[in-house]
Order: C-alpha cells, then structure tokens, then sequence
C-alpha cells in the first residue's frame, strides 16, 4: 500500500502535470505517463491523482473501484465525498453518475469537477472533436457522443474529463464539440 | 552604430553589490547585532511580526537588519520566508482572558477587577529629546513589585447583556494565506486581513471613522498586552500541550448602538488582535473592524472608505501595494510607445 | 539542519512547494477548460515583488519540468533586468536549460510582447499580468465586474470604446487592448501593445496568464478564436510605428524607438531584440 506512489515527487509531478495540460490543452491527442503503480487503478489514472489531488480536494471514487482508497488515503490524503462535493472523480464511464458531479455556479464556473473516466483502450478513432485546443479536427475513443454534447451545451458551466487507459491519457474540456464521426 | 543596451546581469550584480555596502555604512562603526535589534528596537521587531503574520522576534530582527531598516521591506522578507515553511498543524484558540499583562488599561470604567495597568507606555512621555541616549552605557531599572499571580477578566465581560454577544463557533475560519479573497468576506477572514494590514493604512481608515466617516462612537473598553500561551491538540497524546508563549495587544472598544424594532438598545464591540506590543495599530484594527460591521448591525451605508469592505481589504496589505506601486518603474517602453503612436497618429488626423 | 539556515539550494524544484504547485495546476486545468474566464487562484508571497511578476512566475513555476528550456522577455528582450532576474531565479531553482532563442524555447515567460517570430504546437507562453480584469477601469469592484460576466454583459467596455471614438476619431487603446474569446468572455491580452493582438487567436502555442497580485489566472487554449473588440464603421487595427527597424531593416516588426542624442534624434529598432539578431545574422 505504501509503494506505487512517485519516486522523485517534484520531477515527476512536474512531468505529469505537463502532459495532463498539453492533454487538456490539446483535446483529443494522447499522453504517455509514468510513475504510479496503484491497486485497481491504471498507471495513468494513478498519476493524474499523484499531481492533482491532496488535502484540499474532495474525491468521489467508483464503488467498484474501492481496492484503491487506502492506496489514494496514503498517497494524496484526499477527502472521498458524494458525488455532489467532488472536485475530481474517477470511475469508469457506466459507473459515473454525471448529473451529480458539480457544474460550477454561473459566477464561478470553474468550480466545477474533474472526471477520470478509466477506460478499457484510448486510441484517436471514434467520435469528432472541434473546438479550442484542436486546429481543425480531431477523433477520440469516447464511450459516446450525446453526454459530451449535452455538457458542452451548459458552456461556461460544465465537466470536464481525463480518459485514462494503461498508461495512456486524454482529455476533454467542456469546450469541445462532440460529433459522430 | 547603435548598439541595444546589454549587460542587465552585471548591472544586477553591481548593484546588489553597491546595497550590501550601503547597508554596512560606515565600517568604522560597530556593526548593528540582530540581538541588538531584537532587545533595542522591539516596536518595530513587533511590527514585522504583526504585518508578516510570523511571530519570530529573531528572524523579525535579521529582516530589519537586512533591510536597513525599511519595514515594510522587512516584511515583505519574513512573508516570503513564510509562505515556504510547512504547515505542521493549527493551535488552539489562545485565550486571552488569561493573559498575562504587562500593560492593561480601560476608557470605560476607573477601576476593574485586575486594575489599570500603565506598562512600558510612551503615553504620559513629554516628547522632548533625551539627548542622554546619545551616550552610552545606561541600562535603566524600573521598580518592580514581586509578581502575583493577578486574574485579569475582560472588561467587556461586565456589561452583561447590555453588549451585543457574539457568535460563537468552532468551524475552522478561512485562510486568507491560502485561498483566494471572496467576496463578501466573513468577519473572521476581515480581521485576519486587518489584522496583517499595513498599520498607516489602518490607522488612517480608523482616524476617518472618528472624524464623521462612518463614525462609530469607539471607547476603548479595554487595551491589553501581554503574553498567552500557544497549546495544540496532539492527536497521539490526546491532550494539548503548551509549544510556547506569544506577546499579543488586544483591544476590545465599546461602541454605541441604537437597538431595534428586535433588540434592546445594547452596546456593540470592535475588535484587534496583534502580534507583539502594537497597540496603535490594535486600537486601529477594532475601529475599522466596527465599521466594517455595518450591514450585519442594520447600520447605513454612508459610503464612507472605512465602511466598504472590497476597498479596505483590496488595499489593506502593503506587500501588494507597494509591489504594484513600484513596479511601474519597470519598463514600459512597449506600452509607451504604443501610445506616442497614438497621440502622433490622432494628431495628424486632427491636423 | 536548522530551518534557519534554509539556502536558496534547499527550495523544492523550482521553488514553490508541492501543494502549492498542485493547486496552481488544479486553477490552469480549469483555465484551459474555460478560455478568457479568470480562474481564483491562492496566489503566494513570492520573493520577488508583486507587480514583478509573480503571477507569471507561479505559473512557470507550476509547469516547468528538468527537460524545458526556459526563455524570459521583457518588453520584448531577453536582457532586460527583470527578464534576466526571473531567468536567473529558474535556473537556480530549477536548474532549467535557458534560450534566447525562441524556436529553442519550450516555456517563454513574457512581459508586454508575444514574440515575433510564429510560435509552433508544443510551446507554452506564459504572460506577467498587473490587472486581469479588462472591465476593471470601468468598474474598480470585483463583486460587480463577475456579476458582469456573468451574465455577458459588456455593453459598458462598448460604451467606452465607442466614446474614444466619438472623442478621439478612433479608438483611444494602444495596449492591453481588450478581445473575447470563443465569443464568450471579454479577456485582457496583458499590456501587450495592439499590434501584438492578433497573434492571440488560432496560435499553435498555449498561452497561460498569470496575475499574483489579483490572484488570478487564465488561458488561451492553442487554435482558440479571439477577436479583438472593435465596431463595422471601426475596425480593428494592429498598428506599429511607421518605421523600419533601423538595425536588421524589418518593417513588419514591433519597434522601440530610442533617443540618440542631446538634439532628440531617434531610431527605430525592434523591441524583440533575438528576432532581430536572427535577422543581422542572416
């Protein structure tokens, strides 16, 4: 329980953290993490949790995914909440109760949750991504195309989400519009 | 041929250089020790503990030292020393009424249980030179009478019912280190703000207050300084336990108030609380604090600066200031010449 | 050892602790998930001054990795004593790879300019911000400019615009010249002068701003649509000194202009200082 967590917090984190933003930042391309060997968790799920959570942040943890919490209690000393007090949750994508998780309040939008959706395979086929952060478009193995259009819809509110397979991730902000492809 | 100006890193060098040598003055006089500062120049050490919200009397010194004594520079230098210690966890509530003063005084009534205290006060000082201290070698005694134990209760405490109680609570307060500023602030993160703020900033919102601005009608119900000590809940032993003592000045005033349709007439507080031996700036601290009070009293806004609290706590904190302030020395050479741009192009339009 | 005798050696990487850090990326994560809205941050003391550049260095500081290669302007030149101060903060800090070439740059830090050579995908340009808030000369109070964007309104930043032309014959802004992105949030570019704004909408570089002081921060996603605000009858215009740079020749370039002489005479260069070494150069 105590191992799996980064070796050299303050390089690796940086690392980490550089590759979820360009993900964010660049909708759609997939990032290549290590450093994280977490108990029914995927290395890059692991990961984002090591840079991002701690302390301060309210985590909502699939129930299926319990065999984690101790590992995350130890590594991030993250709070775990309802769905509604969440600031990051991680679930795989049926297990994920969407319209629960906070949208930020119109004055704030930015309080709002971060999702990592944990996912059997990330590859750049499926649905059509436009939007900032993409020059024209962009493709992406998402579980489905009408959640994301609905919460693009709410823009400036909205969720947003890290897809994370193995050691792989993406993301996508409540910006980018989702098509069929 | 024009050649762009270089060299910016050795200019740095040289001047830095050049500050250190100013610093030390004349090498010919006794270099200033920062016990020296620590035990000769205290008011101002307590100062840079109130406005750098760190109590460490010696690293307080060291900052003035290094500053050549600008304070607000010192506090700016024990502020982004504080911001990397770690957080080892929070105290509990010091209490105050157990205080033990060397100095206690109240506007309110003549004599309390506890009695007036004068203390080291340059109060009732005659402010004439004391060219004495030009030379050296004096170390005055004051007499003294053997300590006893004294309870000193809170004035405020004997009002009973006729002053507004206040609320209660043990919800941990916001950190203002911490988390942004939101607004509208509860009291506890307003007092945290003035509480740091520049002391002539605060003062002179205060001073405001008295001459009409949002008067509040203050007495001062009582000014205490003195030491408490600091425990902490240790979670292994189950019990707290004293990890030291700090110099405090608090200063509770007595303000006027009206009553409701709801209340009875009943007086009102405001309330300071600082590091060290800084009482003008406690005393300031409770004025604007009352004023600050308005909305939840039923007062009126008159839109006086002391009552509006985006503008005091937007302005209160002089590491902001004077870095903002400052800063416009930088150069601006772009943002310049994008306007002499401008005003030659309106001109040959005009023309 | 004594916390007393902390060095500048004993600072986590790149000076700001860990949980500092993560809330810092926690706050740009969100702000590149909202373009042009600012994101609270609980901005730190630094050790350099507010209004130095703290915000940009909190958020340099939150994205630097050992493999970057650091570049810092001001006013468009790598030696300016700021740029060179914040250089050398990061390379003692982080032990950072630093440039002044800016196709070499992974992280530019800037203040005032975007450089004039195009920036490519995979580069982040991270602004030094005094006042986020482009509504803030117009309306000093916080709780009211949020209610303000809130709910889209900014009629008032038209109203002004449109004096300046009533007054001036055109509009009166020459820097910090306010854009919307993505249609949706009015956004203060930094005072950057005008004819830098239209790098500002579909770069390929991340753009990241930062305000310490206003304890803000916000973004600019690459390919992000920002328009800068102006009227049909008055459009926009990027404009410079009608001059060429009296040093490398270029006269599409950014220029200062530089007092020669007791007499006032002048010349012209480019106020970025590699652009224009790359071009004597060439």
């Amino acid at each position: 329980m105590l191992e799996g967590g980064f070796q050299d917090q303050p390089r690796q984190s940086a690392t980490a953290f550089r590759a979820a933003l360009d993900a964010m930042a660049r909708p759609g391309t997939i990032h290549t993490v290590a450093g994280a060997q977490p108990p029914a968790l995927s290395i890059a799920a692991g990961v984002l949790l090591l840079t991002l959570a701690d302390r301060t942040t309210g985590l909502w943890l699939a129930p299926s995914l319990s065999a984690a919490r101790d590992w995350i209690t130890f590594h991030t000393g993250a709070t775990f909440t309802a769905p509604e007090d969440a600031q990051i949750a991680i679930g795989a994508w049926p297990d994920l109760p969407l319209a629960r998780f906070p949208i930020g309040r119109p004055d704030y939008p930015d309080r709002s949750a971060t999702l990592i959706v944990e996912m059997p395979a990330l590859t750049a086929t499926g649905p059509r991504l436009s939007g900032p952060g993409i020059k024209t478009h962009a493709n992406l193995s998402l579980p489905e195309t009408e959640a994301f259009r609905i919460n693009a819809a709410a823009f400036p509110l909205g969720l947003d989400f890290f897809f994370t397979a193995g050691d792989r991730l993406a993301a996508l902000p409540r910006t980018t519009k989702v098509e069929a492809a | 041929m024009y050649v762009a100006v270089k060299g910016g890193e050795r200019a740095i060098e040289n001047a830095h250089a050049y500050l250190g040598e100013q610093r030390r003055g004349d090498p010919g006089v006794a270099e200033l020790g920062t016990d020296q500062i620590e035990q000769q120049l205290s008011l101002a050490v307590n100062r840079v503990m109130a406005e750098g919200s760190l109590y460490d009397p010696a690293l307080a010194a060291l900052a003035i030292k290094q500053s050549r004594g600008d304070l607000i520079e010192a506090i700016f230098l024990i502020r982004a020393y504080r911001t990397t210690l770690p957080r080892l966890g929070a105290s509990i509530p010091v209490d105050t009424a157990r205080m033990e003063c060397i100095r206690r005084v109240s506007a309110t009534f003549k004599d309390v249980p506890g009695g007036q205290i004068l203390g080291p006060t340059f109060d009732y000082t005659h402010r004439l030179l004391d060219f004495a201290l030009m030379a050296e070698g004096e170390a005055p005694v004051a007499p003294r009478k053997p300590a006893e134990p004294a309870h000193v209760p809170h004035v405020t405490g004997f009002l009973g019912d006729l002053i507004q109680p206040e609320d209660s609570s043990d919800t941990e307060p916001r950190d203002l280190t911490r988390e942004p500023l939101e607004l509208p602030a509860d009291r506890a993160l307003r007092l945290q703000s003035l509480t740091r703020g520049d002391e002539g900033f605060i003062l002179g919102l205060a001073y405001s207050t008295q001459r009409g601005y949002a008067r509040n009608h203050a007495f001062v119900g009582e000014l205490r300084i003195g030491t408490v000590a600091v425990e902490m809940d240790i979670p292994e032993l189950g019990f707290s336990v004293e990890i030291g003592e700090v110099e405090l000045t608090e200063c509770e005033t007595v303000n006027q108030f009206k009553g409701s349709k709801t209340e009875p007439p009943q007086f009102t507080r405001g309330y300071g609380l600082t590091f060290g031996q800084t009482e003008r700036k406690a005393i300031s601290m409770a004025l604007v604090d009352r004023a600050l009070r308005w909305r939840e009293l039923g007062e009126d806004y008159v839109g006086a600066p002391a009552q509006d609290e985006e503008f005091v706590l937007s302005h209160a904190d002089n590491i902001q200031a004077t870095g903002f302030l400052e800063h416009i020395k930088l150069p601006h050479y772009v943002d310049f010449q994008s306007e002499l741009e401008l005003v030659r192009r309106m001109r040959e339009a005009a023309e | 050892m004594n916390a007393r005798q902390k060095n500048t050696t004993e600072y986590n990487f790149a000076y700001l602790d860990e949980d500092t850090k993560r809330m810092i990326r926690r706050a740009l994560l969100k702000a590149v998930a909202i373009p042009g809205y600012q994101v609270p941050f609980a901005s730190r003391e630094m050790p350099m001054p507010y209004g130095w550049g703290t915000g940009g260095v909190q958020v340099t500081a939150a994205c630097l990795t050992p493999d970057d290669v650091l570049k810092v302007i001001d006013q468009g030149a790598d030696d300016t004593t700021n740029a060179v101060s914040i250089r050398k903060f990061f390379q003692r800090t982080a032990d950072v790879a630093v440039t002044e070439a800016t196709q070499d740059a992974t992280i530019i830090q800037t203040r005032h300019r975007i450089p004039e050579a195009a920036l490519t995908e995979g580069q982040i340009l991270v602004f030094q911000v005094p006042i986020p808030e482009p509504l803030r000369f117009l309306e000093p109070r916080e709780t009211e400019t949020r209610k303000m964007h809130e709910l889209e309104e900014y009629g008032l930043m038209h109203v002004k615009l449109y004096e300046d032309i009533a007054k001036h014959g055109q509009i009166a802004t020459a820097y910090a010249y306010p854009v919307k992105v993505e249609g949706r949030y009015v956004m203060d570019p930094s005072p950057i002068p005008k004819f830098d704004n239209p790098k500002l909408s579909g770069n390929p570089a991340l753009m990241l701003f930062g305000a310490g002081r206003e304890q803000r921060i916000y973004a600019l996603p690459p390919h992000t649509n920002v328009v800068s605000l102006d009227f049909e009858d008055h459009p926009f215009e990027a404009s410079k000194a009608n001059h060429n740079c009296d040093i490398c020749g270029a006269g599409d370039t950014y220029l200062d202009e530089v007092i020669t002489d007791d007499q006032g005479s002048r010349m012209f260069v480019c106020s970025d200082t590699d652009h224009c070494r790359i071009r004597q150069e060439a």
